[in-house]
């Protein structure tokens, strides 16, 4: 059995850098609200989206927070359910961070709406037919898990719980990553996503991003605090990394391998590897494919990763899941959709044919990077009023711990 | 206590009959302008399924009529960028690979019995009417456009710009999402009335545009159904739509 001493307290801003962060993110949120705001009283005619590319940039940042909130439980879900004493220490911030995420990227995806003003009735008017109504429930139900999971993480009276409400948001965040695939993978009109296996890809991609995400805060709130990151805690997070890559990598190649070989996808999914989406496409494969293979020589040969290594490794899944979601979002609304097999459409006033093209513009930038802060600037806020940081004393590794 | 004088006392009580008169004759005018609305407003039955067959071998390429009828019968503007303006109805040019044949029709919302908009609308301002007309709830939209990733045929337009000067019949607005409504506005006032789009086809001598009831066997829809057939646009999704192409 392992021995992890570790001590909770609030980030006490020692070097001044937490308040300039700090300062930073809410400057980026103010940002963000403009854009939204711009974007809501001009008309989206101002972003890059239009009637064929009609989910653009924002949706990808909203879906990959919620996705990366998905995954920022990756601690907290270890400890708790699979008794990882590793991962103890980290529980309390993982959980902060998955409902700062989600909070966020909520936002991003009710400010890119036509009419945003009109949250009360997509909070109060369901079809019970659309995924995208579970959905608000799961959501809002994850936050609500995560916040008595928080409660039984920092009342010493309510431990005894951790374990069950431990199992019930690990259930949880399964079916709202499923939710969040299944969004895209119900689509029957568009070749390129009509396929249940969106689905685990989705949960894949949320064990990458919230692995990442919370390994760059884990290393942000050290040094807001002043101390190191253990190197056996650098060892664990870069292990489970490696197991979250190779999921994606294989839930990614099974899903276009298999849409090459069955013919009625088989030219879409051709356009995917040659056409406007090729290079976010091979760029996100070829990235998370050398972290694998970079992860496991670092494993095998010298069983050891410094801390500069880790975040780079973390910064590189970041951005190669982020163009995973890109192509896999914006391109299947570039491919032209095949109303009429078999014949070419030769003259249309909507682009029936041809690809379409999407430059996101500078609202949308604003829109996703002010969801971005402000998850940063809510998690700044809780590290400074909940004893939710950890300071490992003494990490004492052992072997039961070990992930893989 | 002072009494009231009896000339005043009258004066009161012709007043008050009057008022009393008065709100009688505004209650009885406002019945019968209820009774007037219900009978314009009489629930869509699914005993009919409005339908359109479009002939392809009366379409011709480069005519827009139907644009044009129903761009003026709901004050759709048809300037400005092709991608982000409303398109309820577009012609598209085909060409058949293997043959070279060349068809031309218009494509809109195709008013689909398994309607995917209205399975995928969180809010439910997505709908089918009983008559088989699929809308959309202008004040319960709240524009997330997964209607618009979910329709097959690209019939929706988000509205991406202020509007100005709409119609009553058809009310729209920036920030929601619109499609072909089959002209309910005016199917509803007058049974046997046609939507805009085969008006002007016929106005304009090719009669392409066949609008009809497709569940009563003897209507000219069914008829011409009958003896000339008619495919749906992806029939392989099987959504069973209420539009229908002659020769494609």
């Amino acid at each position: 059995m392992a021995s992890i001493i570790a001590d909770h307290q609030i980030v006490k801003p020692i070097r001044g850098n937490y308040l300039v962060w700090m300062l930073a993110m809410a400057l980026l949120v103010v940002i963000g609200g403009y854009c939204a705001y711009t974007m809501e009283h001009e008309g989206h005619h101002i972003s890059g989206m239009n009637n064929r590319v009609v989910w653009g940039l924002p949706h990808v940042f909203a879906i990959s927070l919620i996705l990366a909130a998905s995954g920022a439980l990756n601690s907290a879900t270890l400890s708790s359910v699979f008794n990882q004493s590793m991962h103890k220490p980290w529980a309390r911030l993982s959980v902060v961070l998955a409902i700062c995420l989600l909070i966020s990227g909520l936002l991003v995806l009710v400010l890119d709406l036509g009419r945003p003003d009109r949250l009360f009735i997509a909070m109060t008017t369901y079809n019970f037919r659309s995924i995208f109504s579970w959905n608000i429930f799961l959501y809002t139900g994850f936050i609500a898990v995560c916040v008595v999971y928080l409660a039984t993480l920092l009342d010493r009276s309510l431990n005894r719980y951790i374990a069950s409400i431990g199992a019930l948001a690990l259930l949880w965040r399964i079916v709202l990553t499923t939710g969040t695939g299944s969004i895209f993978g119900f689509l029957v009109g568009r070749s390129a996503l009509d396929t249940a296996i969106l689905a685990p890809l989705f949960i894949a991609l949320s064990l990458v991003m919230g692995s990442a995400v919370f390994a760059l805060v884990v290393a942000l709130v050290s040094r807001w605090q002043g101390t190191p990151v253990p190197a056996n805690t650098i060892r664990q997070f870069s292990k489970l990394m490696l197991w979250c890559l190779l999921a994606l990598l294989y839930f990614s190649v099974v899903h276009h391998l298999t849409n090459l070989y069955v013919s009625e996808h088989s030219s879409d999914e051709r356009t995917m590897f040659t056409g406007p989406m090729a290079l976010p496409f091979w760029l996100g494969h070829i990235t998370l494919f050398g972290v694998c293979v970079w992860l496991v020589s670092r494993q095998r040969i010298i069983e050891a990763i410094n801390q500069k290594q880790w975040l780079l490794s973390c910064v590189a899944a970041l951005f190669g899941s982020a163009m995973i979601l890109y192509s896999t979002i914006i391109g299947s609304q570039l491919i032209p959709q095949n109303l009429f097999p078999g014949k070419e459409v030769t003259s249309s006033t909507f682009g029936d044919a041809g690809f379409a093209s999407y430059f996101p513009s500078v609202w949308e930038w604003g829109l996703g990077m002010g969801g971005v802060a402000l998850s940063m600037l809510l998690l700044g806020f809780f590290l400074r009023v909940l004893p939710v940081s950890a300071h490992v004393i003494e990490p004492v590794a052992d072997i039961s711990d070990q992930v893989t | 206590m002072s009494r009231v004088p009896v000339a005043d006392n009258e004066k009161s009580l012709q007043a008050r009959r009057r008022f009393l008169q008065g709100l009688g004759l505004a209650g009885m005018a406002s019945m019968s302008y209820s009774l007037l609305e219900v009978k314009a407003k009489t629930p869509a039955s699914s005993d009919k399924r409005w339908g359109l067959l479009i002939e392809t071998e009366k379409c011709s390429s480069g005519c827009d009529a139907c644009v044009r009828g129903c761009n003026e019968e709901h004050g759709i503007d048809d300037a400005g960028d092709d991608l982000t303006r409303a398109q309820w109805i577009r012609k598209i040019d085909l060409k058949d690979e293997l043959t070279g044949n060349e068809t031309s029709l218009p494509v809109m919302c195709q008013h689909c019995e398994s309607a995917p908009c209205v399975d995928v609308c969180p809010t439910g301002a997505s709908f089918k009417r009983a008559d088989g007309v699929v809308l959309v709830n202008k004040h319960t939209c709240i524009g997330c456009r997964y209607c618009m990733m979910a329709c097959p045929y690209k019939a929706r337009s988000f509205i991406h710009e202020t509007l100005t000067e709409q119609k009553p019949s058809a009310p729209r607005g920036k920030g929601t999402v619109e499609s072909c409504t089959l002209c309910v506005h005016r199917i509803d006032e007058e049974q046997d009335r046609q939507p805009a789009c085969a008006v002007k086809c016929t106005e304009e001598a090719h009669s392409a545009i066949t609008f009809g009831d497709l569940n009563d066997p003897d209507s000219s829809i069914s008829q011409k159904l009958n003896t000339l057939g008619g495919s749906q646009i992806r029939a392989d999704l099987q959504l069973n739509t209420g539009v229908r192409y002659q020769g494609l």
